[in-house]
């Protein structure tokens, strides 16, 4: 069992996220109370907690959506609540967003909305270039024959995979999924959840995934942790959160596995 | 990020005022953003091309109709008016006046908050539920910039152009009708219509659907940029996005109205 603050193997490694003491409110709700949080370089980072529980909220703040009220996040060595826009701009390129219901721009086909990052953040890129950026980043989530097919032409799986072909297509040092499985069947979960570790591997990525879904945290996870009452309470490998003898990390293990 | 603000726990008078100030303060912020965005790049040609075709030539077959019909009509309904003091051949000089005074523009404007006006709510208020807006937002690229102000120089351009379209659709439908019943001749008509009318009236009239377009197209892209979370939300911020300028566009036809008397008076 792993208890806040403790510190896990991974710990020694280089930290590109680097959140302490972030608090947020919407009205009075206050969602986040307090949140710390390291994401380490290459490791892929499981966020897990209830609906509302604050999650999404998380990696707004850290792709600068969204401003705390209080507290710091560095990413990647840089203070993003006190960026630029124009600073903002150019940190953002190195995250990638994969967005919970996709977020692909409904009036362009696949291969528009992949080159829409590109051509307007890659300068002096030749016709032939960005071709082949668009169907290498296409290839590798498997999906090259939808090139030119309308986002409403394809299934929520083929969707969640062509929003996560766009953000690569940028080769971002780190990737942010929201909710990377929710609404899909078991088999394109597992399809999911083996490209999020393809993705690990292939692009050499630092990764937060945003989840409620037990199965996607353990095939994804190198480490979880549990937003729990808008703070982190349990963070460790796998066996280790679900080992404690919390009454709310219970619940949440039985409602996956047992129910 | 969000550019709608929150209102202040305690009133400062009460909570509807407090909401309404700061709705005014939002969207003059807003507005505000257009006029310092749209003079810095980058500049987003290609999209703006994109709304311009969309607003200007995908709205011609309305207007066309509707410009059409509206010189017939009016035409039909004065005829017996002035058919009274026996003046029917002032028919054109009327129609022309009020045609190019008040109906091209008016009604032009009216027609593009219907279609374009909601259609701009809509689509962009289903962008940002659908955390498009965000996408592109984290992408890399100004999101304000590229919807916003690409639709609004479209509206702010195509609208004129559309109005001096209406001005001489509705002027044939009223000469198809002069001509029928009063067995008036091309050039006579011509010649009393562009008799009647001044430069100022065209001129007043181009300026006036300048403000008009630029009025659908920001109220549009503010419904939508600002629209509520949900499926609700798409819905309202196109009803809202009609209202509200059609409303809008009448308050600036009497302004300008004003405005134009004065510059006759002097």
């Amino acid at each position: 069992m792993m208890a806040m603050n403790e510190k896990t193997t991974t710990d020694k490694r280089d930290s590109v996220i680097s959140i302490r003491d972030v608090k947020i409110s919407f009205g009075d709700l206050q969602v986040l109370r307090g949140v710390d949080l390291d994401l380490y370089q290459g490791e892929n980072l499981v966020v897990l907690g209830r609906s509302g529980s604050g999650k999404s909220v998380l990696i707004k703040l850290i792709a600068g959506l969204l401003l705390p009220d209080s507290g710091s996040i560095d990413v990647l060595g840089q203070r993003v609540d006190q960026l630029t826009e124009k600073e903002l701009n150019v940190l953002r390129l190195k995250i990638g967003f994969s967005f919970q219901n996709s977020a692909l721009y409904d009036s362009m086909t696949v291969r528009e909305n992949l080159e829409f990052p590109l051509i307007r953040n890659v300068r002096n890129l030749s016709r032939a270039d960005i071709d082949k950026a668009t169907e290498e980043a296409l290839e590798s989530v498997g999906l090259a024959q939808t090139i030119n097919q309308m986002p409403s032409e394809l299934s929520g799986g083929q969707r969640k995979r062509v929003g996560i072909a766009r953000t690569l297509i940028l080769k971002p040092e780190i990737m942010l999924y929201d909710e990377p499985t929710a609404g899909l069947d078991p088999i394109t979960c597992t399809e999911i959840n083996h490209l999020i570790n393809d993705v690990k591997e292939k692009f050499n990525t630092s990764s937060i995934i945003i989840t409620h879904d037990l199965t996607c945290a353990k095939s994804t996870g190198d480490r979880i942790a549990m937003l729990l009452d808008g703070k982190f309470e349990r963070q460790g490998t796998f066996e280790e959160v679900f080992a404690a003898n919390d009454e709310r990390v219970k619940q949440f293990y039985e409602y996956n596995f047992v129910n | 990020m969000d550019s709608t603000t929150a209102p202040p726990d305690k009133p400062v008078v009460t909570k509807r005022l407090d909401r309404m100030f700061l709705n005014l303060y939002d969207v003059a912020v807003f507005v505000g953003r257009f006029f310092k965005e749209v003079f810095l790049p980058p500049y987003e040609f290609k999209e703006i091309g994109r709304q311009c075709y969309e607003v200007g030539v995908r709205s011609l077959p309305l207007i066309s109709l509707t410009g059409f019909i509206t010189g017939i009509v009016f035409t039909n309904q004065s005829r017996p008016s002035l058919a009274q003091f026996g003046a029917t051949s002032w028919l054109p000089s009327l129609i022309a006046i009020a045609i190019i005074r008040a109906l091209a523009p008016l009604v032009t404007s009216l027609i593009a908050s219907g279609r374009v006006g909601s259609n701009i709510g809509a689509e962009l208020s289903s962008m940002r539920v659908t955390e498009q807006i965000d996408a592109m937002e984290v992408s890399g690229t100004n999101p304000y910039k590229f919807l916003v102000v690409s639709r609004v120089i479209a509206t702010t351009l195509m609208i004129p152009i559309l109005t001096l379209y209406t001005m001489l659709l509705g002027l044939l439908g009223a000469y198809l009708n002069v001509n029928q019943n009063e067995a008036t001749s091309f050039m006579t008509f011509i010649d009393q219509a562009f008799g009647a009318i001044s430069f100022l009236d065209v001129f007043a009239s181009v300026i006036k659907s300048f403000v008009f377009g630029f009025t659908i197209g920001m109220v549009g892209c503010y419904k939508g940029y600002n629209a509520d979370k949900g499926t609700e939300g798409v819905g309202k911020a196109a009803n809202a996005s009609v209202v509200t300028s059609m409303f809008l566009v009448f308050i600036e036809e009497l302004l300008a109205l004003q405005i134009v008397a004065a510059i006759r008076a002097v």
